[in-house]
């Protein structure tokens, strides 16, 4: 899978709040920080074992428990139609 | 009074001018001229003030947002302020042209109104000859222009049985959602309540045929669904609570907890043009008068659902009450109850039912 997020979606940040939101058609999900640094890195061109070794890799962690935090998150997303597939 | 939290929405409504005339549009029956519309300026000051404080979504409505001749300035204005911009339209006055002007100015997302599935139930209830045949080409130059699209269909007794029909037709039209509103009693639909009420058994057959439809549509297209005025057993929850997420700003600039609260007697409403969105957000009287649940009477203190549905809608309760600090009056366990139950008999029964008041300027 390589994720993207959908048109109208996107990060912002919010300096009322002090935290990062994903915005998307009628919805606004604020995000605590795991989730934020898996969506920074969705750009439609690395694809999820990239996204996971990354993630590996920046916070020390081993790659087998990120991947399933990862695909459950990026699932749920997919499945309220915030994020999509690039090789689907 | 504890502060606030920031609110998370702002509906802007732009102007009360529309092409259509639909006999259910949440407008109040004293409609808003244009000379008293606020000026493109105001509404550069009130973006920029909504994004202060803490607000993210912003939602450019009416009347139709389109009749406002400085749309794009305004959501360029919006954009620049940094909130995240949704046009509710019904399509009638968006060119090609005008739409690319908009993306360009950094609309987010489209939500296009569906008076109905077939061109003459479309065009009899929106009063609005080849409105649908307009609407169906705009929802094309939407996505083609690769903005979201949300249906949002208005669903009542005439066209309750077209469900199916309008959710392929949506999904057709390349929504990735469809709101599935059953009417609103506000506004102008107070006045079609016997033509526009669905009956028992319509809801009844629209709860099961809306699970199913999510089953379907799964993965393709999202349903949200708003069910239908009077028939639950307890209210919603108005806004998420009164003057806890949202505020509405009407053409004029006053600054309201919902979208049809000047219906309300007694609330005193601020301009934005008098004071700070903030200021008016954190102490207006009409944001303090139903906040939180300290004002609630009984049954509703004492009840389990307090902090589900704060007591209902204020609206609600002044219209069928006559009271807005009343338990709603849907509520089971309100002494109104079987008021609206005998309401419900009298409105689904009445033989002149497919009458309609269109919506109009007085
Ligand atoms: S409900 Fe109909 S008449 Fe009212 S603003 Fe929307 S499109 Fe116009
Ligand atoms: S009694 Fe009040 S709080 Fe309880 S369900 Fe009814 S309206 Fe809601």
């Amino acid at each position: 899978m390589t994720p993207y997020l959908l048109s109208g979606v996107r990060l912002h940040f919010d300096k009322v709040r002090n935290t990062n939101v994903l915005l998307a058609p009628e919805r606004a999900l604020m995000l605590d920080g795991v989730s934020y640094e898996i969506l920074r890195r969705v750009d439609g061109i690395q694809s999820v074992v990239e996204i996971v070794e990354d993630l590996a890799r920046a916070f020390d962690a081993p790659a087998e428990v990120i991947r399933g935090d990862v695909d459950a998150f990026l699932n749920d997303l997919k499945t309220q139609l915030l994020v999509g597939d690039r090789d689907a | 009074m504890p502060e606030p939290n920031p609110p998370i929405a702002l509906l802007a409504e732009l102007t009360h001018r529309c092409p259509l005339m639909c006999p259910y549009c949440s407008n109040p029956l004293e409609l808003v001229q244009k000379q008293q519309e606020l000026t493109t300026d105001t509404w550069t000051r009130v973006f920029r003030e909504a994004a202060d404080i803490g607000v993210l979504q912003l939602h450019l409505s009416g009347g139709e947002p389109a009749s406002r001749r400085d749309i794009v300035e305004l959501t360029a204005a919006a954009h620049a302020a940094g909130l995240y911009t949704n046009l509710i339209t019904s399509g009638i006055g968006l060119t090609q042209a005008r739409l690319a002007a908009l993306v360009n100015a950094g609309l987010d997302h489209v939500q296009l109104s569906l008076q109905g599935a077939r061109p003459e139930m479309a065009d009899r209830i929106g009063g609005y000859k080849g409105g649908y045949d307009r609407k169906m080409r705009v929802a094309e130059l939407v996505t083609d222009a690769g903005l979201p699209l949300t249906l949002n269909a208005v669903m009542h007794r005439q066209n309750l049985a077209d469900l199916g029909q309008t959710l392929d037709l949506a999904l057709s039209m390349g929504a990735r959602r469809i709101e599935v509103a059953c009417v609103q009693f506000h506004g102008w639909a107070t006045r079609n309540r016997a033509s526009l009420l669905p009956t028992e058994s319509q809801v009844e057959q629209l709860k099961k045929d809306i699970a199913i439809a999510r089953d379907t549509y799964r993965n393709r297209m999202a349903i949200d669904f708003v069910p239908p005025d009077y028939y639950s057993d307890f209210p919603k929850a108005c806004m998420g609570g009164w003057g806890s997420t949202g505020l509405v700003v009407s053409p004029a600039g006053q600054v309201m907890p919902c979208h049809a609260a000047d219906s309300i007697p007694g609330l005193a409403f601020e301009s934005v043009a008098d004071r700070h969105l903030g200021e008016i957000w954190r102490s207006s009287h009409a944001f303090n008068a139903y906040r939180g649940t300290d004002w609630l009477p009984q049954p509703c203190q004492s009840c389990e659902r307090r902090d589900v549905d704060f007591g209902g809608c204020r609206c609600q309760a002044a219209a069928l009450a006559a009271d807005p600090g009343a338990t709603d009056p849907v509520c089971r366990k309100s002494p109104y109850r079987p008021k609206v139950d005998a309401m419900i008999e009298d409105m689904t029964s009445r033989a002149s039912a497919s009458d309609l008041t269109y919506r109009k300027f007085g």
